[in-house]
């Protein structure tokens, strides 16, 4: 199913930093399953709160972010897709980082779950905090902070931009076999 | 054109003369590696979406161990529904399984020892530590569940070729220091994504006298500081490792196999160069693998566990080693010593040669194979505010259990030190 990548997206940022890992994004303990609504339960369950005073979720499992900021090394750790789907399924469009550990990068693309790997054009972490809201205009690689009026690019997908369009690796393939 | 031998390997899986590091390849794979844990959706998408038998071609490997033997009702599902999976296909001469029994273990272990990574091989598996191949000479990499559902579908998968780090190990490691030691002291330096998206290769004659088994701990760890891949070129050593566990029709090759490596005059992104004799035990704390201390600076911190298992620290000469401290001592008083041999082979050879006694002696509780607590599974999981010195990878928030838990990572020396005085202890020299 070809699916759109949306032009643009806007919500509220959730602001973390460096080497984010996939034990935090989803801890080993859930991965029992691959369900999606079972996942985002527990989608960044063990932040230390001391560094995280604002929960990712909301006590009724909610989450009001549509945005992830981060530093270096966002995904780190493990190959678990479970980590892109849970954060996906809790309502998360588009992370934004300063750069990303490969196979969550990977995973964010070839699962097909449109929750875009943004490699940032410089650290956002110190220019928005948790709450803020950015607008991302993905075809123009522009992001746009409304508080201060700046605006941040965003590296182009390159090669990978064909497997987002065709709504994952699985429909790429398909659509380059012939198959419906 | 010079390549290095992770572009080589790469070429002939793209079907072509040379490969440049940057370049997206649509590349043929040879093995997939299934587990537990991640096959779910890699069944769903061969089953749902292709519809079609597995790739022509394609060597798949099922080794369940993470949760195995199954640690709640969930995980027994898990691994019911792999196995129904390779009952569905094991007409097939290319897949190899090994269900829980006489015969199975860590994956990661698993696979070179039956003789199922070969140099020259493109391995992939939907686990992060599948780049421990590396130590026979084989390019193999992580990668996500959809993804191995494709590469079940179709024995191909894009891949970026990774600029190589090369990295040069000169001199001799020091008796209490291991190739865990030597690991943590790059990654101390270069970062967790010091590394990033990049092969790491291995060289100097410190590598070329590393055993198998200790380059296998180098390789595993390749991800900890961001890299694709990690490899050391094939050698008398790898000849004779694989020998003796390869399939017949796969050994006359074997010795050409073994001859290939880096052309003298490859381009690196960088290299780096350490003298291996003035290596010292080395820890790394919480909550990273790069907070690397030498052991002897951080003898205040008392534990609660030490842990000897999974795919970095779980092999045979991983056991001999710790044995060879531990050997006539006692764990302290109030720590627990937990062994988890990697594989059935390896569980009997510790018992055939004394070793689980050994173990059992001092104090240790030996469990059946399986990453187990590693990541928090079971069979040694960490209550809050408790503290374990581990011969395992990750060291992150939460790894081996509550997130106000904490893990230290050391060699298998190292953690034996370490259980003995309570203390974190660095190998004696």
């Amino acid at each position: 199913m070809k699916q759109e990548i949306p032009l643009k997206i806007s919500g509220k940022v959730y602001v973390m930093g460096n080497n984010i890992d996939t034990d935090l994004i989803i801890p080993a303990r859930y991965m029992t399953t691959m369900d999606p609504e079972t996942l985002k339960l527990h989608a960044m369950e063990d932040l230390d709160p001391k560094q995280y005073p604002i929960p990712f979720l909301n006590p009724d499992k909610t989450c009001d972010y549509r945005i992830i900021v981060a530093g270096r090394n966002f995904g780190c750790g493990s190959s678990r897709e479970h980590a892109p789907i849970a954060l996906h399924t809790a309502g998360i469009q588009a992370v934004v980082a300063a750069s990303f550990a490969r196979i969550y990068y990977r995973n964010s693309v070839n699962g097909g779950r449109l929750i875009l790997p943004l490699e940032s054009d410089m650290d956002l972490t110190k220019n928005v905090a948790t709450g803020d809201v950015l607008e991302i205009i993905v075809n123009e690689q522009r992001i746009f902070n409304p508080q201060k009026s700046l605006e941040y690019g965003f590296k182009p997908f390159g090669p990978v931009k064909g497997i987002l369009e065709a709504g994952g690796l699985t429909e790429y393939n398909k659509q380059m076999l012939g198959l419906k | 054109m010079p390549q290095t031998i992770t572009e080589k390997i790469l070429a002939r899986a793209a079907g072509k003369e040379a490969v440049v590091p940057g370049e997206i390849i649509d590349a043929k794979i040879d093995t997939l590696l299934m587990h537990d844990l991640t096959s779910p959706d890699a069944i769903k998408v061969l089953r749902n979406e292709f519809r079609n038998g597995i790739a022509e071609g394609l060597r798949v490997v099922i080794a369940p161990d993470h949760y195995i033997p199954q640690k709640d009702i969930a995980s027994a599902i898990l691994y019911k529904e792999l196995m129904n999976f390779y009952e569905e296909h094991k007409d097939n001469p290319n897949i190899f399984a090994y269900p829980l029994g006489e015969n199975y273990g860590v994956c990661h272990i698993m696979l070179p020892q039956e003789g199922h990574a070969l140099p020259g091989d493109v391995i992939l598996g939907a686990d992060s530590h599948t780049c421990t191949y590396g130590a026979l000479g084989a390019f193999s990499t992580g990668i996500g569940s959809t993804e191995a559902g494709n590469v079940l579908a179709t024995g191909r998968l894009w891949l970026r070729v990774p600029e190589s780090l090369k990295i040069y190990i000169s001199g001799n490691l020091p008796k209490n220091v291991m190739a865990k030691d030597l690991f943590l002291k790059v990654v101390g330096d270069i970062d967790v994504d010091g590394a990033l998206y990049q092969a790491m290769e291995w060289t100097g004659e410190a590598i070329r006298r590393l055993s198998t088994e200790e380059r296998m701990t180098i390789t595993n760890m390749a991800i900890e500081a961001g890299a694709k891949s990690g490899i050391v070129a094939p050698d008398d050593e790898t000849y004779n490792y694989l020998y003796p566990r390869v399939p017949q029709n796969r050994r006359g090759d074997l010795s050409e196999l073994c001859d290939l490596k880096s052309d003298p005059d490859a381009d690196y992104a960088n290299a780096i160069s350490y003298n291996a004799s003035d290596l010292v035990p080395l820890v790394a704390q919480p909550s990273l693998p790069s907070n690397v201390k030498p052991a002897d600076e951080l003898n205040d911190v008392k534990i609660d566990q030490a842990y000897i298992g999974g795919c970095t620290g779980g092999k045979l000469e991983d056991f001999v080693s710790a044995a060879e401290i531990l050997k006539g001592n006692k764990v302290a008083k109030g720590v627990r010593l937990i062994v988890v041999p990697s594989t059935q082979k390896i569980y009997r050879k510790m018992l055939d040669t004394g070793l689980i006694g050994l173990y059992l002696d001092s104090g240790a509780v030996v469990s059946a194979p399986t990453c187990g607590a590693c990541l928090g599974g079971h069979t040694g999981v960490l209550a809050p505010g408790e503290v374990c010195i581990s011969v395992t990878n990750r060291n992150f928030r939460g790894r081996m259990g509550h997130p106000e838990s904490s893990v230290y990572l050391a060699s298998p020396l190292t953690v034996a030190a370490s259980a003995i005085t309570g203390y974190i202890t660095g190998a004696p020299k």
